[in-house]
């Protein structure tokens, strides 16, 4: 046996890569990376023991931009690939990240679902109201009666509240940031990753070149004097945290602040922060239920070559 | 016709509404066959439908090999008037069968409930044999020997032992054998269920002897003790999910679609004993991209499915082969098709969508088994191939093999290798450097298991560099290109040829019977009988469809004069890849469309109908 050699530690550095990073100038996914990797250095993961798992668009790009395994899938499958990967390895820390369109159009499925599932992981959405790298297009969040310059026609269709969905689909973290609030959103991202289940962090992110409307101006609220976006964990008597996740009530109560918070006063009051957390057991704990080799090692790790199947063909005969 | 004793062979169908038990009796009734030494083949033919609609079970049985059904019946058990004359009376619209009097062969019986009080000449055959059986009436005495009387009413499900049990009085088979199979699926808090069921058999076989002196013209008795051979009986859907667990899968997505689930759920059922774990999807898309992130992460995936879910799996499978995932193994169960189209009947026609399942040009296996040991021994090296080449592979089966119950001699382990292809190991440790994307000579790069310190690597459904990282560049991806068509030639030189096809009889013969899949026991079945008829046959079956093996199946066919191809499907899509692979062209084809799988007497009539009238395309649909 060699001897243990002390636990090493992480430089910044050591999250980041040397690919060249094609985002536009001033975009906001650029506050999203950097809070990814801050939040990968503050926790001290091992690089290697981290999967970013990412949809398609700008916001897929990301794990080519982090050094550390990763899986730029297909447009709106992030969360499945996502599954199978901590399915197949739970020590990993495993996060995926993608767009609105990503997440709440193509994938809408896997968002739901996901929420249902509780796998121990973090899913972090690029908020920008349009499709950017097909020229932007209306996204799911994008309000009804907006038009941003790329588009012929104001939406005719709603733009959907996705903590109000998640809030509904089970999630059991669920906060919102914003990409050029980088400190606070570093904070969210170690919470999340920090969550036992699957924590889901939107992040609204500017798009300076097709999103003209949601500006970095418009959330500094330019136009009305004030900003418009409100730390929740600046309201001294915010609690989004269960503390009883058996007690109905509780659960009951803290979701309907949340779904409140989440519709607040529309566009001129954004909250962000942490909407609500409950500690349930998670899908990889009850799988471990139902195989129990799982509590003492990740699945990838198994002697899954050994199996003897005569039981099998005896019962058959 | 009259029965044709030679061949020992008893044809025994047991139909009724769906969701009435049937499934249970016949399979209980093959089981005391299978124990009693003899060769067994059953399959059952359903509606898509939970409860009421008319289903079949046809359990064929012979003291020698068989390995697939005939279309005549020597023993019809009916549990309802349907099964007698069809579906014309009650339907408004078009009638979806005519019942099964008329397969009965002459000499053959039927047993049906004489509460049906159905008049004789409406049968409207003098040369069977009919045995009207109080159920209700028998059962009734049945429960009262066990103690039970006054409850044939709450225990009306056991009408169908009580049909079971008169058959198997009048064709002479051994009560006792049944008797064991009852006992040992009633166990423990269900046993006293084992004593009324036994009461019933017992209680109606002596019911059919003692008022029916005429017995049906084929006796069925078990094999002598000491020369009973044990036989496993198993379904398609039992011979992959074991074979997946001896391959050492890891991960199984699935999303419920006939008949794909019955595989799923039996291995969910093993889940905790074999350390597997079984996730139901939300749809078909999550399923295989669930296991297209499992296989990246070094665990062995599968999902199973199939045509409309692997519609639904197309870009998951293109992302698999770009980014040269170890898998997964797609299990497509065929069904009638296009579309919803028959969900819970048999076609062969997803062979083209196999071999093309998504966008753009891309490497991956297509293998076929034509019989449940081909299942698992396919099922088996299919995962290996995933892990060698780094490719999806799909193993193609139907809703034929899903469901046919049969006896299999046995399933030999001792050869059986896992091979896990090359895994890359970081040497010295903790240094980066690692291109997961390598250009090798044969197309393979070594790959890394993520959590692996020292060979950390993204990659990406976008075309990318040797490290997996985006790019557009021309001469990337020319190589790139290259090097994972690569893959597909390696696969060619390396996979053994019994794996990719077999030549059945002689090497030269007048006429060669080209198919795939699982016509292959009724093409079997049906040689004999065409060799008596006086034709010189053989029988080419091809089971690696991706990469062809073009060369071994263009030099048979090239020293046939006569190819006749025979395919579940209205097209003939074996046809169609054999002229593209090789430029021949069979002479004539035998197709079938019905959504019901080939019995030996079509495979044999279309044969002779293709040889006789020099017909280039022939139809049969005998259901």
């Amino acid at each position: 046996m060699p001897e243990a050699s002390p636990p090493r530690t992480y430089a910044l550095q050591e999250y980041k890569t040397d690919v060249h990073v094609d985002w536009c100038p001033g975009c906001g996914d650029f506050g999203i990376l950097s809070s990814i990797q801050q939040a990968f250095y503050q926790l001290q993961l091992p690089p290697h023991r981290i999967a970013m798992i990412s949809g398609i668009g700008c916001s897929g790009k990301t794990p080519h931009y982090v050094d550390t395994y990763g899986l730029h899938t297909l447009h709106g499958r992030a969360l499945p690939v996502a599954t199978g990967a901590k399915l197949a390895n739970h020590e990993l820390t495993v996060v995926a990240v993608g767009g609105d369109g990503d997440g709440y159009g193509i994938g809408a499925g896997y968002f739901l679902n996901s929420g249902r599932r509780n796998l121990d992981i973090t899913y972090i959405v690029f908020n920008n109201g349009v499709y950017g790298l097909t020229k932007g297009q209306a996204s799911p969040t994008l309000a009804k009666g907006l038009r941003t310059k790329s588009m012929p026609e104001a939406s005719i269709q709603e733009g959907i509240n996705p903590i109000a969905v998640a809030l509904g689909a089970g999630y059991t973290w669920i906060g919102r940031g914003y990409a050029l609030d980088v400190k606070h959103l570093v904070g969210l991202i170690v919470e999340a990753i920090q969550h036992r289940g699957t924590a889901f962090l939107d992040v609204f992110q500017t798009c300076p070149v097709y999103n003209d409307l949601r500006t970095k101006e418009w959330y500094a609220g330019a136009d009305i004097g004030r900003p418009r976006l409100r730390r929740l964990d600046q309201d001294p008597g915010w609690e989004p945290h269960v503390r009883n996740p058996r007690d109905v009530d509780e659960i009951v109560e803290k979701k309907v602040r949340a779904l409140q918070a989440s519709y607040e006063t529309g566009d001129d009051r954004l909250a962000i922060g942490v909407f609500y957390q409950v500690d349930l057991p998670t899908y990889d704990e009850q799988m471990a239920h139902k195989v129990p080799a799982l509590k003492d090692h990740p699945l990838v790790d198994l002697p899954l070559d050994q199996r003897n199947i005569e039981p099998l063909l005896r019962e058959l005969e | 016709m009259e029965i044709d004793l030679s061949r020992r062979e008893l044809s025994w169908v047991l139909g009724g509404p769906q969701g009435g038990g049937i499934n249970a009796s016949a399979e209980l009734f093959a089981r005391a066959l299978a124990r009693g030494g003899l060769s067994v083949f059953a399959n059952i033919e359903f509606h898509s439908n939970i409860m009421g609609k008319h289903s079949y079970y046809r359990v064929t049985a012979a003291p020698h090999p068989i390995r697939s059904h005939l279309d005549e019946i020597h023993v019809l058990v009916a549990l309802d008037e349907e099964t007698l004359f069809g579906d014309a009376a009650q339907r408004k619209h078009y009638p979806s069968h005519v019942g099964h009097v008329h397969q009965v062969l002459a000499g053959g019986g039927i047993v049906y409930d004489a509460d049906l009080k159905i008049d004789p000449a409406r049968f409207e055959r003098d040369d069977i044999h009919l045995y009207p059986i109080p159920y209700l009436e028998v059962l009734e005495v049945a429960l009262a020997s066990a103690g039970r009387a006054g409850q044939a009413r709450k225990h009306i499900v056991m009408r169908n032992t009580v049909a079971l049990g008169a058959s198997i009085g009048l064709i002479g088979y051994d009560e006792d054998l049944v008797e064991a199979v009852i006992r040992e699926s009633f166990k423990g808090r269900k046993a006293e269920a084992a004593d009324l069921n036994v009461a019933a058999v017992r209680t109606a076989a002596a019911y059919a002897r003692d008022h029916f002196a005429a017995r049906p013209g084929v006796q069925l008795r078990a094999v002598p003790v000491g020369e009973r051979v044990q036989r496993v009986l198993m379904k398609g859907v039992h011979a992959v999910g074991i074979a997946k667990l001896k391959a050492g899968l890891g991960l199984q997505a699935y999303y419920p679609i006939s008949p794909a689930t019955d595989e799923s759920v039996y291995l969910e059922s093993k889940g905790s004993a074999y350390q597997l774990v079984v996730v139901q999807a939300e749809d078909e898309i999550a399923s295989i991209n669930m296991a297209v992130g499992a296989a990246h992460m070094g665990v062995r995936a599968a999902t199973s499915t199939a045509g409309p879910g692997f519609a639904l799996m197309s870009e998951g499978i293109g992302f698999a082969a770009i980014t040269e995932s170890p898998g997964p193994v797609i299990f497509l169960w065929q069904r009638g098709g296009p579309s919803t189209g028959l969900p819970t009947r048999s076609e062969q026609a997803d062979l083209q969508f196999a071999l093309h399942p998504a966008h753009g040009d891309f490497p991956h296996i297509v293998i076929a088994p034509g019989d449940l040991e081909e299942a698992f021994y396919h099922s088996f090296e299919a995962f290996n191939w995933a892990d060698r080449y780094q490719v999806p592979v799909i193993v193609l089966l139907d809703k034929f093999l899903a469901s046919s119950l049969y006896t299999v001699p046995g399933i030999d382990t001792s050869r059986l290798r896992i091979d896990r292809g090359l895994v890359y190991q970081p040497q010295p440790p903790d240094r980066n450097g690692y291109r997961r994307h390598a250009l090798t000579a044969n197309g393979i790069s070594p790959r890394a298991v993520p959590g692996t310190p020292g060979s950390i690597f993204s990659t990406t459904s976008d075309e990318h560099d040797p490290q997996g990282h985006i790019t557009e560049g021309v001469e990337n991806r020319i190589a790139m290109m290259r090097k994972r068509m690569e893959k597909l030639e390696t696969a060619a030189r390396e996979i053994p040829s019994s794996f990719k096809y077999e030549l059945f009889g002689p090497r030269k013969a007048d006429v060669t019977l080209l198919a795939w899949g699982s016509s292959k026991g009724a093409l079997l079945d049906a040689v004999p009988a065409l060799e008596r008829r006086g034709r010189s046959v053989n029988v080419l079956q091809i089971r690696l469809m991706r990469p062809f093996p073009a060369a071994e199946v263009g030099q048979i066919l090239g020293d046939s004069k006569t190819t006749i191809l025979i395919e579940g499907n209205y097209s003939g899509q074996l046809g169609a890849l054999v002229r593209e692979h090789t430029g021949i062209m069979p002479t004539h084809k035998v197709l079938k469309y019905d959504g019901r799988p080939f019995s030996r007497n079509e495979i044999i009539e279309g044969v002779e109908t293709a040889l006789s009238d020099r017909s280039p395309q022939v139809m049969v649909s005998h259901a």
